[in-house]
């Protein structure tokens, strides 16, 4: 089998989950004896070509083209299209990123195929792969698989795989070949403009040590000052997953996950979190994790180190009590 | 400005799930909007206020589906579609949007919605497919839209507390992201204004599209843990004190 890796880079940045990305490649290569390729698309970026020529690599194709420079979904599908036809890869993996969520099920599509995404892991079940996401928000998992023929196209989640684990290339360098693309301005229907940062917010949670975090379990915003009574106790900050945030209660820049802030504490105390996918990703890497909520089958207790299966609304007001106690 | 908003009817938020071969039991348990498409409906509702023109929303699934529609009629919805398919938990993402896009081109609009993802499959990918399907531009995780002369000026939600603006001809397909806007409630007028408005039921078959499937969801199951919990039982008090203990000498963290 031929796996091709598609990776990401923007203003010449890596989008660092290309490399766990490749990392899962490696691995379903060793399982399978297939062979690895990985991508570069945009302009000006033989660079990062390089850089992924040292890796254990079959080939790397650098795709640049003008019109790729900045992302658009129509430059990318009608580029990776033409791609994906010439070098005919069976397995064409990507990062579960923003951006391949915006192109990668409409470039499969075009080739008449689907798209497996945000996966959590891979089995190969006697030569069948198999393919592990999470659904009804991380309370179940799924095992999926392709049933057209191939390329299968399929994208792992932020965390899955550990980038520390691509394997160096052994014999020094992986041949860089140029794909050259047919892609014209009148392909690329919108038009991007200008990249920007919201104003600088006034805490930076991914320094905080200590994390107190809300979830829907709050109910309600004259709530909150009992949550924050805990992080005052803790001496730590508040924090919350997207549905608070969305509803006003705290501010976005208080807010955890796949579009908030990616933190890691030393300790996070989720009360009222059922911990859905995109919470989970931007708080796995706390040092210990620590989950109040009434129900014993949320999904946040996968991940928690301590666990209090309870109303939220009588362990704050212990807890804090608690927390007071022990400081004096 | 005539909007079309994809609706998905989901299981209840707090709906206790019990788990059937690749899907769930789905006899005793509640449903409602999916709340990323509630976000969609209430933008388009936005828009039509500011642009004029008609909101159609369009949902498929089994009957009860029609709730849903009926829901979004009542917030100001002008016309309901319900696609009506009791085998609509067993499409993929492509076969889904293979029906929906079929269903659309039937209707002349300007601009299609969806909600990020739905909140039980969650693939998160009818609306960059009904784009490749209908061949027309699309942008995802929409946090605002200013729509003129055609055109739109978009604010896309990128990584990492980025965001990109973004201009994009109309007709087109946008994803919005939650949390774009407050969504609002039905009120009584417009819940008694809805029972006046169509629904019009399509099946499937008449569509003329078929589908071929390209995934499938083989079973589901509640995933096993990587770590283990150690669970402070007693009452929250007593779970309270053993935890500030377990905290400080244990995990050493205060």
């Amino acid at each position: 089998m031929k796996i091709l890796v598609v990776t990401e880079q923007r203003q010449n940045k890596w989008n660092n989950t290309s490399f766990e990305t490749l990392a899962a490649a490696q691995q379903i290569a060793k399982d399978t004896s297939s062979t690895v390729s990985a991508l570069v698309i945009g302009k000006g970026v033989a660079s990062f070509a390089d850089e992924l020529a040292a890796k254990n690599v079959a080939e790397v194709l650098l795709v640049e083209h003008d019109l790729l420079e900045n992302y658009t979904p129509d430059g990318y599908c009608v580029a990776l299209k033409q791609v994906i036809e010439s070098a005919k890869p069976d397995l064409v993996l990507f990062p579960h990123t923003y951006q391949v969520r915006d192109f990668a099920p409409k470039l499969a599509a075009m080739l008449g195929k689907g798209m497996i995404g945000d996966c959590i892991a891979y089995k190969n079940e006697g030569g069948k792969l198999v393919f592990v996401r999470q659904m009804f928000q991380g309370k179940t998992n799924a095992d999926v698989t392709f049933q057209s023929a191939a390329p299968w196209f399929a994208s792992f989640q932020a965390g899955a795989f550990r980038a520390d684990l691509v394997e160096p290339n052994a014999s020094g360098k992986a041949p860089v070949n140029a794909v050259s693309v047919n892609l014209t301005a009148d392909q690329v229907r919108t038009k991007p403009l200008d990249l920007f940062k919201e104003a600088k917010s006034a805490v930076d949670l991914t320094q905080a040590p200590l994390i107190v975090a809300i979830g829907r379990g709050i109910k309600a915003p004259e709530n909150i000052p009992q949550a924050e009574a805990v992080a005052k106790a803790l001496g730590g900050e508040i924090a919350a997953s997207r549905p608070i945030c969305d509803e006003g209660w705290l501010p976005m820049e208080r807010q955890i996950g796949s579009s908030g802030q990616t933190v890691a504490p030393k300790l996070y105390l989720a009360l009222g979190i059922s911990g859905a996918i995109q919470h989970v990703v931007g708080m796995k890497g706390a040092r210990t994790i620590v989950a109040v909520n009434k129900d014993q089958n949320a999904p946040i207790f996968e991940i928690a180190d301590y666990g209090i299966v309870a109303d939220i609304f009588e362990v704050m007001p212990a807890l804090t009590e608690a927390l007071e106690k022990a400081k004096s | 400005m005539n909007i079309i908003v994809c609706i998905k009817q989901v299981p209840a938020k707090d709906a206790p799930l019990s788990i059937n071969g690749n899907w769930i039991k789905e006899s005793d348990i509640g449903f409602e909007m999916n709340e990323p498409d509630s976000y969609a409906l209430e933008e388009a509702l936005r828009l039509k206020e500011k642009h004029g023109g008609e909101v159609i929303a369009l949902s498929m699934g089994p009957e009860r589906v029609k709730q849903t529609v009926k829901e979004a009629l009542a917030k100001g919805a002008d016309r309901g579609i319900h696609i009506a398919d009791d085998n609509f938990a067993q499409l993929d993402p492509l076969g889904a949007a293979t029906y929906i896009s079929a269903a659309i081109k039937k209707e002349k609009f300007d601009l299609i919605l969806t909600g990020l993802q739905s909140d039980d499959h969650g693939f998160g990918q009818t609306g960059v497919l009904l784009a490749g399907l209908l061949d027309l531009p699309h942008a995802t995780i929409i946090m605002a839209i200013e729509a003129q002369d055609g055109k739109m000026r978009l604010k896309r939600e990128l990584e990492a507390g980025w965001f990109q603006h973004i201009e994009c001809p109309l007709p087109a397909v946008l994803s919005i992201q939650s949390g774009i806007n407050k969504v609002r409630y039905s009120t009584l007028k417009g819940i008694m204004a809805a029972k006046k408005k169509e629904i019009a039921a399509i099946t499937p078959q008449s569509l003329g599209v078929t589908i071929q499937p390209t995934q499938k969801v083989e079973k589901i199951y509640v995933p096993t843990k990587t770590k283990k919990t150690e669970f402070l039982t007693g009452t929250p008090k007593e779970a309270a004190a053993k935890l500030v203990e377990k905290l400080k000498f244990e995990a050493r963290v205060i």
